[in-house]
């Protein structure tokens, strides 16, 4: 008896000690993806060490190239230009699912519940939904006009409740996609909300839809807390009296709306952010900035904004404070600032210079350098903790 | 490279690369097969003449977001980039 019992436990105590002796345990919170442009590939990255820890290639075309994580922040559902889709494993650096899904695409989002992953098409056009675990299409949303034209899809974000919304860059409307019933997709259609949105995004409370338009002054904000859902326009005529510069790259609206009392947007084609108050959205005032804003992306748990810009003025930073709207930092990074990415917390802040092949990370209160990666014209950075916000 | 332009030593051809596939890449994508803005595939570029893509090029294409490049390019560079995208070299 007593042996049979010994025999046990030592057999217990082999199978729990074969994977931590391997030392494969860990854990996804601290991981998080750097695209490779050129290189069709991601890097997978761990912020803590500031290291690499893998590298998944064979993903096409990733020039504007982004991603969203699972719920459990150990996938990443990377949306390629060229229709491209891919589920990569983030522990075991490798590829789960791909599928082509459309000629050219910009972009997607992962519903609340983590089942349902949305990409937004050029080419067809619309919206196509498929499931999280398998990549098969569940839904696909053409984004029909009259005449049998169709319009490419931009700003996709999520929205609590199984659902979606996106703006018709060439039919100025905005739609809601609503995936809470099980007998297919509800539409909400805003028609006639402007000219060419380029860009849309929600804010973290899963409020406010914004979309930035590029053919006229002005943003559409949809209150989604009301109904009916109704677009409303918002900084009418900016620019007013103003020529506007060449724009040589579009805004993104990524990070804009995540302003806790005062959201920075941008000017297109001006060289300056304008404040606006988060309730009101009325504008309280500009920021003079050293180029064209692409990116502003605020840093968790403070009130500074960092702002890179387009071509060719894309070398600099401006680190921007929202309380007195004056510039309290400006740096060069290096040929082609890209993408700024913080951490969860917001003390660094990871930075792609495309052009120099480096990854760089500063400390966001002294603004001092503390790591540098090589990585191949890195150009997108997303951290798994994007999996716990609304909107990205 | 044309005759032409092979002795022209304001040309920087790695530049000018690296500049159409990555900065034209952001809208026209990074393999010039379309994005926002239309593909900039040979076959794509076919019904414009050297001349009308030099003209696009540099003063864009007015209610659209194609900017014009004026400011950043010369018009030798135009030409070169026009030349090189009728021949699919940039792709």
């Amino acid at each position: 008896m007593s042996v049979v019992f010994r025999v046990l436990i030592v057999c217990v105590g082999l199978a729990i000690a074969t994977p931590l002796a391997a030392a494969e345990l860990r854990g996804t919170g601290s991981l998080g993806i750097i695209v490779e442009r050129t290189a069709g590939a991601v890097a997978i990255v761990d912020t803590v060490n500031h290291s690499i820890v893998g590298r998944v290639g064979g993903l096409g075309d990733l020039s504007h190239a982004s991603a969203v994580f699972s719920p459990d922040q150990r996938f990443a559902y990377v949306f390629g230009r060229d229709g491209g889709l891919t589920k990569i494993d983030l522990l075991k650096s490798e590829i789960v699912r791909r599928v082509m899904q459309a000629g050219n695409s910009i972009g997607g989002a992962i519903s609340d519940d983590g089942s349902l992953v949305a990409v937004s098409n050029y080419e067809p056009g619309g919206v196509r939904v498929f499931d999280a675990g398998t990549l098969k299409q569940i839904a696909d949303i053409p984004a029909s006009l009259a005449g049998g034209k169709t319009s490419k899809t931009v700003g996709l974000v999520d929205l609590p409740g199984r659902r979606f919304a996106y703006a018709l860059y060439d039919a100025g409307e905005i739609w809601i996609a609503d995936f809470s019933a099980s007998d297919g997709p509800q539409i909400t259609r805003l028609t006639g909300v402007g000219k060419l949105p380029y860009d849309g995004n929600v804010t973290p409370d899963g409020r406010h839809y914004l979309a930035g338009l590029f053919g006229e002054d002005g943003v559409v904000h949809v209150d989604l807390w009301k109904t009916p859902l109704t677009a409303e326009r918002i900084l009418d005529g900016y620019g007013r009296g103003e020529q506007p510069l060449p724009v040589y790259k579009m805004p993104h609206l990524e990070g804009w709306a995540a302003g806790t009392s005062v959201m920075m947007i941008p000017a297109v084609g001006h060289h300056e952010l304008i404040a606006v108050d988060s309730r009101d959205f009325k504008e309280v005032g500009r920021v003079a900035t050293y180029g064209q804003p692409v990116f502003a992306v605020e840093r968790p748990g403070s009130h500074q904004v960092w702002v890179n810009f387009a071509h060719p003025l894309n070398d600099t930073i401006d680190v921007v404070d929202t309380l007195s709207l004056k510039v309290v930092h400006r740096f060069k990074a290096g040929p082609a600032v890209l993408h700024m990415e913080f951490t969860p917390r917001g003390h660094e802040v990871w930075v792609s210079v495309r052009d120099a092949n480096r990854v760089r990370v500063y400390d966001a209160a002294s603004f001092a350098e503390k790591a540098t990666l090589e990585v191949k014209n890195p150009s997108g950075i997303f951290f798994t903790a994007r999996a716990t916000r609304i909107g990205q | 490279m044309s005759p032409v332009l092979a002795s022209d030593t304001s040309i920087n051809p790695a530049r000018l690369t690296n500049m159409v596939r990555q900065d034209c890449g952001s809208c026209h994508g990074l393999t010039l097969r379309g994005g926002l803005g239309k593909p900039l595939t040979r076959e794509h570029l076919e019904r414009w003449d050297r001349e009308q893509l030099v003209h696009i090029i540099l003063d864009g294409v007015p209610g659209t977001p194609m900017p014009p490049w004026r400011p950043i390019l010369t018009e030798k560079e135009a030409r070169w980039i026009a030349d090189m995208l009728k021949r699919g070299a940039l792709q």
